[in-house]
């Protein structure tokens, strides 16, 4: 099986994937409208500001949408689900909900979610998501 | 540009369509060009706009032997001909040319001569959403369903509705690629792609493509075809990952859109006589009916499922069976702008009674862009 796609880093991201390695969500937040934003970029892209400060944010998160997959990709052992969540402070990103069943009744919407990180190898390591309150 | 004062003058879509292992993709541009050509009495020569997708200009242009003084390579997913014909629109205004050809050809099936599709690494997308698995549409643009689903109290049936409904209209028609009528129950026990959507709620894939010839209005009437006069037009973009969408429930693509093509053809959601929602899923018409305002939010899958949209309901919608049912090679939205034409001129398979308003409404990426064209039998 090959390998999942990984990303590469670029200079306006990097602050997030050193975080990731150092076992931190890292978002930005802007000095002049208070928004919390992602993905990363050196500007608020609310208000335009480039007073912005990365910060380290709580990895809760509930979960906003999802599709389970059933067909094989690179990397995955189907199914799987790809799901977007919403974080505690405001934006939302694309992750995996793992340690779970992947079925429909065990992912329900709204349901609590924190962080954790899967290192891939020396550079990466990606924030996925389980259910809240387990034992690390 | 004024309402009416630009007409379409010249449409076809390829000879064959479905699977074309034959013929290359700048071929299927060249074929359904040719087509158009001809519908409009025109010559490769006459032509002094070009715009397409897929495709840059530069190789369309060289390969039909055409001398540009406008070009347009607007790509921004299926709905870039909608754009296209806006921008057309407005450049033949401006008198920046006369009369603007648009192609599209595509061998989304048989990907002879088709460009390798890749999420760039270094990308925000290739960054914060490949690495998660996403795998082609059926891994993306499904994903705010669920969200859908629960804020309206839609279910999976109401989803299915969509499909079933447009298999009655496809049936009617001899080039749809599927004919036969479905069930809900046929839909829901169809095999399971990316939970909630099973196989019937997918778009098919497909070769093929279409072309549009456009001048201004006062020419149009010199021409062989009866004219379809541009009331109005809009179009834009949101966001290129659809974890960044920023509502689950509705695209912000699409209202602005659809709001621009409204105001600007100066029409009532009453006007409208025939609609078109690029449906590379059975979600998108749920909220295509919503985000251009012809339902209440949350009220369109019961509008579907009341038979408003089928054969003889009071709204006709995807008449040429839509992107589940009839074809789609990847970019949908020229099929639906050719169906559009035929239902204004009067000539498609699954002839609506005395079309005079149609809307035509594309979607691109996965809820990243739109654009939005309103047709008419009269220039106002």
């Amino acid at each position: 099986m090959t390998e999942r796609p990984l990303p590469t880093i670029t200079p306006e991201t990097r602050h997030f994937w050193e975080g990731t390695r150092a076992g931190e969500l890292r978002l930005q937040r802007c000095a002049d409208c208070g928004g919390a934003y992602f993905p990363p970029r050196p500007f608020c892209p609310s208000c335009g500001s480039a007073d912005v400060a990365v910060f380290r944010a709580s990895g809760r998160a509930t979960l906003y949408s999802y599709v389970i997959h059933h067909r094989p990709a690179p990397g995955f052992v189907p199914p799987y689900s790809i799901a977007v969540v919403q974080l505690a402070e405001g934006p939302r990103m694309m992750t995996n909900i793992v340690q779970t069943a992947q079925t429909p009744e065990a992912l329900q919407l709204d349901m609590a979610l924190e962080v954790m990180f899967e290192r891939i190898d020396d550079d990466i390591s990606l924030p996925l998501f389980r259910p809240a309150g387990r034992a690390a | 540009m004024k309402p009416g004062s630009i007409a379409i003058v010249g449409a076809a879509e390829t000879t064959e369509l479905g699977v074309i292992p034959h013929m290359s993709q700048i071929q299927l541009h060249a074929d359904c060009a040719r087509n158009a050509l001809r519908d409009a009495g025109l010559k490769a020569a006459d032509i002094d706009g070009l715009a397409c997708a897929g495709e840059v200009p530069t190789n369309v242009a060289h390969y039909l032997g055409i001398t540009p003084k406008w070009v347009d390579g607007t790509s921004v997913g299926g709905c870039s001909f909608m754009l296209h014909v806006r921008h057309a629109a407005g450049a033949i205004s401006a008198g920046l040319c006369t009369t603007v050809l648009i192609t599209h050809g595509e061998s989304g099936r048989s990907r002879i001569g088709a460009q390798p599709r890749a999420i760039l690494p270094a990308s925000l997308q290739g960054q914060f959403e490949a690495p998660f698995g996403i795998l082609g549409p059926p891994t993306m643009f499904t994903i705010p369903v669920l969200r859908y689903l629960k804020t309206y109290g839609n279910t999976q049936e109401q989803l299915a509705m969509v499909a079933v409904v447009q298999r009655e209209w496809a049936a009617k028609n001899p080039r749809a690629m599927m004919k036969d009528p479905v069930t809900v129950d046929d839909v829901l026990g169809s095999r399971m792609i990316a939970y909630p959507f099973r196989l019937l709620m997918c778009c098919l894939v497909t070769d093929g493509g279409g072309a549009l010839v456009l001048t201004s209005a006062d020419r149009a009437k010199d021409f062989p075809q009866k004219p379809v006069y541009i009331l109005g037009t809009g179009e834009s973009v949101e966001t290129p990952m659809i974890s960044q969408m920023a509502d689950f429930t509705s695209s912000r693509a699409f209202r602005v859109s659809g709001k621009q093509a409204f105001d600007s053809a100066g029409i009532r959601h009453t006007d409208v006589d025939h609609l078109m929602i690029y449906d590379a899923f059975a979600h998108l018409p749920l909220y295509g009916l919503e985000d251009l305002g012809f339902v209440g939010r949350g009220e369109a899958a019961a509008f579907i499922a009341e038979r408003n949209t089928a054969p003889g309901g009071k709204l006709p919608l995807n008449t040429n069976g839509g992107g589940l049912s009839y074809t789609h090679t990847g970019m949908y939205g020229m099929f639906a702008l050719q169906e559009t034409v035929r239902q204004v001129r009067g000539t498609a398979p699954a002839q609506v009674k005395d079309v005079q308003v149609a809307v035509c409404h594309g979607v691109g990426g996965m809820f990243g862009a739109s654009g939005t064209i309103v047709m008419a039998d009269r220039p106002s």
